[in-house]
């Protein structure tokens, strides 16, 4: 086996299995802050339960394996097409191991081949860049609270929402609330202002990569992010929707450039399974280190 | 008093079992489903029935269940479980969380009334008509914890059978499932309560105070 389809089946593997750090100490917090004897509480510590559990034995945290989301990071010269031929041999293998579901299904004929491999499964974003560094970072998007997310067009007549930062705050607040508890909270919010439908999605997921504890460095969107986590952990959503202190974990945000005539706010939500991993390679594929 | 201890306020005073635990333990008779109320947590030992889309609909338009199934005083979990067979050929479940319920809001109901299900298990709650036919039948709602996979799994201590594998494929097959001790929570009870409703209708008043 190469030494880069071992890295990245064990990439997969621990993706699936361990819940990273930074979200395992929020987790926790969250745990600590419900009020005693209520069933959020009872909940969060089943979910405390199940990432022990998960972790001991080296199987899935969830049995949603989710959709399998790649970023690459690498030199000029990388060759981009062996690594995406092996990362699908490793989906395979991950698969074939029980790291993931057989979770991936033709969406015409309603095929499931069991393999996980098709169009757009796994997905492998690459981003060159000067320095000689190669790093692999890996998603594992659920589909519940996948189905929680929303965009919205603005202005929103509805919700009152201009095309400012108050008509912002008032679309992802509304997709708090009409997730509820339906996408596995407490849940971290991921969010892009601007772009098209596309880009939207794609730069809100990309915030999932950030680490849970760290700060927006543009002051207004940082202003933003804290005053949403506030708000909506004041709502009483709470874990699973069951009534509570935590809603959401986390809120991260950013803004890409729209046309004029556009002005989309595109949320993503993720689970309290945040399962997203990284590595850095060595010059000979195998892992230097683990980047959460 | 800040709002949001006025929600859990309410919560706790709206639903005084709200801290009650309950072991739930086959045969699920009327009785037992309607002494439940909303808040209550359960501890189930018995056995379930895993069912999702295909089934739903299945039996929604009028399919028939295989002679040695019963759903009649039986419950019905939303879930596609894991499975693999052991060396000596038996099933075993390595991991059973619930999935979304929502989706079978359109058939939910009259199966109940038809199968004479008692408790449904998923995630998410489910809307009106369900709650309408948990009263008129005497049925829960139970939810289960989104995502604890494993803990879930390791509650089932036997895969008693398992059908319409050929026609639905693994995840939407009916799993007959033996479980202990396997923990959820009453979100929608028999007298017409439901804690999703509620959450949804307080949290949306919180939220209009802060806009
Ligand atoms: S939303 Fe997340 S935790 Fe819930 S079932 Fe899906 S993947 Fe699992």
């Amino acid at each position: 086996m190469s030494a880069l389809l071992e890295s990245l089946i064990e990439l997969i593997r621990r993706s699936s299995a361990e819940i990273p750090d930074d979200v395992n100490e929020a987790l926790v917090r969250s745990l600590e802050s419900e009020k005693k004897g209520t069933i959020a509480e009872s909940a969060m510590r089943i979910i405390e339960r199940n990432i022990e559990l998960a972790k001991r034995k080296s199987q899935p945290i969830c049995q949603d394996t989710g959709s399998v989301i790649f970023y690459v990071t690498c030199p000029v010269d990388y060759d981009q097409l062996t690594f995406e031929e092996i990362t699908r041999e490793a989906v395979k293998e991950a698969t074939r191991k029980g790291f993931l579901r057989q979770n991936s299904v033709d969406s015409i004929t309603g095929k499931n081949d069991g393999t996980n491999l098709g169009l757009g499964s796994p997905t492998v974003h690459f981003h060159q860049h000067r320095s000689g560094e190669t790093e692999v970072r890996l998603v594992l998007k659920g589909g519940g609270c996948e189905n929680v997310g929303a965009q919205y067009s603005l202005p929103h007549e509805k919700l009152h929402a201009n095309r400012d930062l108050d008509g912002c705050r008032r679309v992802i607040l509304d997709a708090v609330l009409q997730a509820q508890g339906r996408g596995c909270g407490p849940g971290v919010l991921g969010v892009c202002i601007g772009g098209d439908r596309a880009t939207g999605f794609e730069f809100s997921k990309q915030q999932f990569l950030r680490m849970l504890g760290d700060r927006n460095p543009d002051p207004t969107l940082d202003a933003l992010e804290q005053d949403i986590l506030k708000t909506a952990n004041e709502l009483g959503i709470g874990p699973m929707g069951f009534g509570g202190r935590t809603t959401l974990l986390g809120v991260k945000i950013c803004a890409a450039n729209r046309v004029p005539a556009s002005y989309f706010v595109s949320v993503s939500y993720m689970c309290w399974a945040f399962r997203r991993q990284g590595i850095q390679l060595d010059a000979a594929s195998r892992i230097a280190r683990w980047l959460y | 008093m800040p709002p949001l201890e006025s929600l859990v306020g309410f919560i706790e005073f709206r639903f005084p079992a709200f801290l009650a635990m309950h072991p739930l333990v086959a045969p699920f008779t009327a009785a037992k489903i309607r002494a439940l109320n909303v808040g209550d947590e359960v501890f189930l030992t018995g056995t379930v029935f895993t069912g999702r889309d295909a089934v739903h609909k299945y039996l929604h338009e009028g399919g028939k269940l295989p002679p040695d199934i019963n759903l009649r005083d039986g419950i019905l979990y939303h879930c596609g479980p894991v499975t693999l067979k052991d060396e000596h050929g038996h099933w075993k479940v390595t991991a059973a969380g619930p999935t979304t319920s929502s989706r079978e809001e359109p058939y939910q109901a009259q199966i109940i009334g038809d199968f004479g299900v008692r408790a449904v298990i998923g995630k998410g709650g489910m809307g009106e008509r369900t709650l309408a036919a948990c009263k008129e039948y005497g049925c829960v709602y139970l939810h289960a914890i989104g995502g604890a996979a494993q803990v879930l799994a390791e509650c089932v201590k036997r895969v008693r059978s398992v059908h319409f594998m050929e026609e639905f494929g693994a995840p939407e097959a009916i799993w007959e499932l033996e479980v202990e001790a396997f923990p959820a929570v009453v979100t929608m009870d028999s007298h017409g309560n439901s804690l999703h409703r509620d959450v949804l209708a307080h949290s949306q008043a919180e939220l209009a105070r802060r806009l």
